[in-house]
């Protein structure tokens, strides 16, 4: 059981009148999918990347299991809206790189880019060129990536924010398949409201002017759909449109105060 | 990057479309690049035909511009007996040893200089003024100045074309090394990377489009300089050729020296491009 957790942190980029985001707390543990919702340049990209230590925050703290997070680490995977994959190598070598990086062997590391192809449903794609994958299957192969690291947790900016509405659908039961499978903490930055509902088990509500976290939402349709429910009987019922509401109403109140 | 065929699909046919042949009937017209390297070949063959002709009515005399076929017996003649004590193809060899050797030296001394420029400040400041400070000066001026430090044995010729090709590939290193994306290389510190690992596997496979391209601009570079190189204590080399038919007046050696260092300039201009093609296969695609 890892806990991640951003206290009270402040992020002032230093070529910006105001800071980009101010006071924001939340934590993440195993198990948890914690989701980043609201309007462009409130802040969620800049949380998401304190909390994988890319970015120092200029006050307050960033820890995992109570120790502070300097650099960044596989321990927190990150998976990038543009998949960041690297052209040089093929779609197993892409997965296999955090192993690598490890000093694993290429025999084992083949075999654990494999298992994983397996998992995000890219069997036979391994020896491909990254320039000859879609973009969903890109973007698979991006979440393998992370995934080889075996991280405490998943950070994921926008994952599927440039993804067709179809292939959307389907990489969001392959997320919430993969999450309900590992114990893993998973912290998401979206745009999509439903997507939001659907994945997540809160729901972290910013508003911009400075970035700040205004409302913690406790959701459970992704646990539905992990105790074997389909989205479709999900979405269908009203409660999820009563959620919808909801969160809309606090995002746009968020913005109004 | 490469001159391929795509880079010219867009280029409207500017001499078909200016011709009045076509009235309604359909006409399958070329595409510009077949039409392209007809007009090359055309215009190659305008070229050595008013050689030939010129050449054959003596309109220059024949000490400044020997015929056509007296160059091709030359390079047979030169190839199989020798010019000034040794075959062409010891001549040839000579020059694409200096020519390799220096590059050889430049890549290695260069690629980490344009690395340093491109990660940190402190390499930027200490390459930066020394690569501009090389870069305009002509080999010809800091020659004497080798020889002076370094005799006149063959390192001081490799390494007048090593100083000429470094600042190509260290310019070119580094702005492959800035132009690598930041979010590849936040990638590789998320997945554990070293600040070692992200220089050998994100920014040089990043960098390494931009460093073939530096070592084409290198390769022209060396070439120039190779004449240079050889003005001074050599006895073999295609420069070192040229120079001694030029003094005395064998202009059919020094015409046939400069066909022989042009064509192997294309054929290391193709063989780039090959190795491109097999490197960095995904240069451009993304």
């Amino acid at each position: 059981m890892a806990h991640l957790v951003l206290d009270h942190i402040s992020v002032h980029y230093g070529n910006q009148a105001q800071p980009a985001v101010t006071q924001a707390s939340l934590s993440v543990n195993s198990g948890d999918f914690v989701v980043l919702v609201g309007r462009s340049g409130c802040g969620k990209t800049t949380l998401l990347n304190a909390a994988a230590g890319l970015i120092a925050p200029n006050s307050g703290s960033v820890t995992v299991d109570g120790k502070q997070i300097k650099a960044p680490g596989a321990d927190r995977a990150v998976v990038f809206q543009n998949d960041a994959l690297f052209p040089w190598l093929n779609a197993r070598e892409n997965i296999g790189f955090a192993l690598k990086l490890r000093g694993v062997a290429a025999k084992e590391r083949d075999a654990a880019a494999d298992r994983l192809l397996a998992l995000v449903k890219l069997e036979g794609f391994g020896s491909k060129a990254i320039w000859e994958l879609s973009g969903g299957m890109r973007q698979r192969v991006g979440l393998a990536r992370a995934l080889a690291a075996e991280p405490d947790f998943l950070l994921m900016d926008e994952p599927l924010g440039a993804l067709d509405a179809l292939t959307r659908e389907r990489m969001q039961t392959l997320l919430l398949d993969i999450w309900a499978a590992n114990n893993i903490g998973v912290l998401m930055v979206t745009h999509g409201i439903d997507e939001a509902l659907l994945l997540a088990t809160r729901i972290v509500v910013l508003a911009p002017g400075p970035g700040r976290v205004v409302r913690q939402i406790d959701a459970g349709f992704g646990r539905r759909y992990a105790s074997g429910e389909t989205v479709r009987s999900i979405k269908a019922d009203p409660a999820f449109n009563q959620a919808r509401a909801e969160l809309e109403d606090s995002i746009f109140e968020g913005e109004a105060a | 990057m490469t001159l391929s065929a795509d880079s010219n699909r867009d280029i409207p046919d500017i001499a078909a479309a200016g011709s009045p042949r076509q009235t309604g009937a359909k006409v399958r017209r070329a595409s510009p690049v077949t039409t392209a390297r007809i007009v090359s070949a055309l215009t190659i063959l305008a070229l050595l035909l008013a050689w030939l002709v010129s050449a054959h009515f003596k309109l220059v005399s024949p000490v400044f511009l020997p015929s056509p076929q007296t160059v091709l017996w030359k390079f047979y003649s030169v190839a199989t007996t020798g010019f000034v004590d040794a075959t062409l193809w010891q001549h040839l060899t000579a020059s694409l040893f200096r020519v390799f050797a220096a590059l050889l030296f430049a890549l290695v001394v260069a690629i980490p200089a344009g690395i340093a420029i491109g990660i940190s400040a402190v390499g930027r400041g200490i390459f930066d003024p020394v690569i501009e400070f090389l870069r305009p000066i002509p080999p010809l001026a800091y020659l004497p100045l080798i020889i002076i430090w370094f005799g006149i044995g063959e390192p001081s010729k490799i390494l007048v074309i090593a100083i000429a090709m470094l600042a190509p590939i260290a310019i070119s290193t580094a702005s492959g090394v800035k132009g690598a994306s930041q979010d590849r290389i936040n990638a590789a510190r998320a997945l554990g990377a070293t600040r070692f690992q992200v220089i050998l596997h994100v920014i040089l496979p990043s960098a390494l489009p931009s460093i073939l391209t530096g070592l084409r601009i290198a390769l022209g570079a060396g070439w120039s300089t190779l004449v240079a190189a050889e003005l001074v204590a050599a006895t073999r080399g295609l420069g070192f050729m040229i120079q001694s038919a030029a003094q005395f007046l064998v202009t059919d050696v020094v015409i046939m020296g400069i066909f022989v260092i042009a064509i192997v300039a294309f054929i290391l201009e193709i063989g780039i491009r090959r190795l491109e093609r097999v490197l960095v296969p995904w240069s451009g695609k993304e």
